[in-house]
């Protein structure tokens, strides 16, 4: 698993309050993870600050699952 | 009760006739501000006047890429973001068949939708630090209609609805968001009424007396306090029983 992927799980299990077996990269936030819309909006600003990145509203839009979160920041982070 | 002490708070139209008693009423209670406004000259006057550790952020409400940039501006300046007070208000008085494209334009942009900026930029720092306090100030002719008025109107209107809104998205955060609706209130404006128009407004007041800017800075100071965080999506009308609502 990569690093990006180890601090990603960690601040959505911090955000989410759930089980860290349950966040596995398939998983989507709303769906499988009890996410609302505000959670997203957090858990954005959060991916934000730990690594850098700026993620503007299309993109964000776009990150549904733990997947997908891991992708765009291994893709913009400097 | 009330005591707002460490708390930081943004004020639009801060140097106007309620804006500065309401940032008066603010500092008395503790709170660190930063002020906006048009007018620099203005501001920095109403600053050294309030004497304290509060900072001038002067800002074209009309231009909204600067809105954008008052709110990051205020948490640069104080630290963090606790409150913030829409008060910041323009009218372009004329009936609606006369009134011009850009008379209604004016009074939407400033009254309304940079109260939406301003709310969804502090939105961020507020649910990061789980409390923010979303203070609009509205009007009794928002809820009432006024003739002459149908652009002011709408836009205090409009702030009602964008407060009830916001309201039910952030207050699982700890963010509360109200307005303040004023009735008429002494004012430079008020000030220059015929006697006769000041006796006849005076007739459906039924406290008998207009409004002063320290019964809104009071009411501002309840609905930022901790005490009110129960508070939420709801308008308090401070107009002496002139329109019970």
């Amino acid at each position: 698993m990569s690093e990006t992927a180890d601090r990603v799980k960690k601040i959505v299990v911090e955000h989410l309050g759930v089980e860290a077996e349950k966040v596995t990269e398939d998983a989507s936030f709303i769906d499988d993870l009890g996410a609302d819309s505000l959670d997203i909006v957090e858990l954005v600003m959060a991916f934000e600050e730990e690594f850098g990145v700026e993620i503007p509203d299309d993109a964000a839009e776009k990150i549904t699952t733990v997947k997908d979160a891991i992708a765009y920041i291994d893709e913009h982070k400097g | 009760m009330f005591d707002l002490t460490g708390m930081t708070a943004l004020v639009t139209g801060a140097s106007g006739g309620i804006g500065s008693a309401i940032a008066k009423a603010l500092a008395a209670q503790g709170t660190r501000l930063a002020l906006s406004g048009s007018n620099l000259e203005k501001l920095e006057a109403f600053k050294a006047e309030l004497g304290g550790d509060h900072v001038a952020l002067p800002c074209n409400l009309s231009d909204g890429a600067a809105v954008d940039q008052l709110v990051p501006q205020a948490v640069q300046a104080l630290g963090k973001l606790d409150i913030l007070v829409n008060n910041a208000g323009v009218t372009r008085d004329n009936l609606a068949m006369r009134m011009k494209d850009d008379e209604w334009d004016q009074v939407i942009r400033v009254n309304l939708e940079a109260a939406f900026r301003l709310a969804r930029a502090a939105a961020k720092p507020m649910m990061k630090a789980r409390f923010g306090r979303i203070v609009s100030i509205t009007s009794v002719v928002g809820q009432t209609g006024n003739p002459g008025q149908a652009n002011y109107a709408a836009s205090k209107a409009g702030l009602v609805g964008l407060s009830k809104a916001l309201a039910q998205e952030l207050a699982s955060r700890g963010i509360t968001v109200n307005c303040v609706a004023p009735g008429f209130i002494r004012s430079a404006m008020t000030d220059v009424l015929p006697d006769a128009q000041k006796q006849a407004l005076l007739g459906k007041i039924p406290a008998g007396d207009l409004g002063t800017g320290e019964d809104i800075g009071a009411a501002v100071v309840y609905l930022a306090s901790r005490e009110a965080g129960y508070v939420t999506g709801q308008t308090l009308h401070v107009n002496g029983g002139m329109a019970m609502i």
